[in-house]
């Protein structure tokens, strides 16, 4: 897969991990971008040891203010951090292998198929999963989030809930304020410290 | 113009314009493959929305792949895919690129401690619709996708399981309780 060889023996191995890891989490990302990036937190982050927490977010942050895919940002950024240009490469394969080949199939019937009574009904059960799934991350990095008391971020957060399950303000504008609070608060920070 | 660089370039826009996401993204498809192109008809695109709902993976990825086969075969699919990521590849590898460079410092620090936060209030949020879009049919509780998801959840905390395994496995038992005629 790559050439580098004995120099580093596992980048090989390296690689085919992120490429079969994305292919699984890819092929069940069922409701969008926040359980695609809650199944890589669990795999890279929880499983692997490939990534910190806060990397994960942080990338989770870029790949949702960037334009595209969220699922194909985030495997790029992955991608990057573990392996390089190689590594943006196989994650992004990946992750858009699964619905290409799947969509492929089902353009050629595809009456037949969103008729059909059982696709509907392991559909139905598997976004009970999914839903599990994001809640489970939820709780993990709330406690992480309430555990270390910056009373800015916590209020950040809150009304940050409040604007999008609320309001329904877009989660890109959200992010945009978030990160000029957070450079005023930089620009303070560093004049207090002068 | 050529049809394959056309469906390079129209998803090429989608792949830079389509900010935020999955149902932010559906206006944007329409325009592209209904409105400008006549690629599909409103009543073809009432399909692919049902389908990319049904189908894992991005919505864009999933319309490219779709619009693309019916237009232009499988070099059609290939080309709206790749115009899909194209933008993708260039801005994300620029931004994970400043994003290693600029990470060590301390500003750029207290600016993703606070996006940090608010991504968790996100997740939360998209934790919150994702329930409710599962266990919440027609103004009513589902008690076969609540007890599925309940089930699902104490699994994921208590024993670890895989993830991946875990929405497999809720899929298998909502068959399993259709078939007992239970839902």
């Amino acid at each position: 897969m790559s050439g580098t060889g004995e120099a580093r023996p596992k980048r090989g191995k390296l690689l085919w991990t992120l490429f079969h890891s994305m292919l699984a989490i890819s092929a069940f990302t069922f409701g969008g971008g926040f359980v695609i990036v809650s199944l890589m937190k669990k795999r890279f982050v929880d499983e692997l040891k490939w990534l910190e927490e806060d990397e994960m977010l942080d990338m989770t942050a870029i790949a949702q203010a960037s334009p595209g895919a969220i699922a194909v940002n985030a495997s790029i950024l992955v991608g990057r951090r573990v392996a390089g240009a190689a590594g943006i490469a196989v994650a992004v394969l990946g992750t858009i292998l699964p619905p290409v080949a799947i969509l492929g199939v089902i353009s050629l019937a595809y009456e037949a198929f969103s008729a059909n009574e059982w696709v509907q009904v392991l559909l139905k059960g598997m976004q009970a999963g999914a839903a599990a799934v994001v809640t489970d991350v939820t709780v993990s990095l709330g406690r992480r989030t309430a555990k270390a008391r910056d009373p800015l971020n916590l209020t950040l957060m809150a009304l940050a809930f409040v604007a999008v399950q609320f309001f329904r303000v877009s989660v890109v504008a959200v992010i945009l304020v978030a990160a000029l609070i957070g450079l005023l608060r930089a620009l303070v920070e560093r004049r207090a410290a002068r | 113009m050529n049809t394959l660089l056309s469906l390079f370039l129209n998803f090429m826009q989608f792949g830079l314009f389509g900010v935020g996401g999955g149902y932010a993204a559906i206006p944007l498809i329409r325009t592209i493959a209904v409105q400008q192109n006549g690629w599909l008809t409103e009543a073809v695109f009432t399909d692919l929305v049902a389908i990319a709902e049904m189908t894992p993976g991005p919505i864009g990825i999933n319309a490219a792949t779709f619009v693309g086969l019916r237009v232009g075969g499988l070099a059609g699919a290939a080309c709206a895919t790749l115009g899909c990521i194209a933008p993708s590849l260039v801005l994300v590898t620029l931004l994970s690129w400043l994003y290693a460079r600029s990470r060590g410092s301390q500003a750029v620090q207290t600016v993703l401690r606070t996006l940090r936060a608010v991504i968790v209030a996100l997740i939360a949020s998209a934790a919150i619709a994702l329930v409710r879009s599962a266990a919440w049919a027609g103004g009513r509780v589902d008690w076969a996708a609540a007890l599925i998801f309940l089930a699902a959840l104490a699994l994921l905390r208590w024993k670890k399981l895989n993830p991946i395994l875990v929405i497999a496995g809720c899929g298998l038992a909502r068959a399993l309780m259709h078939a007992a005629g239970v839902v």
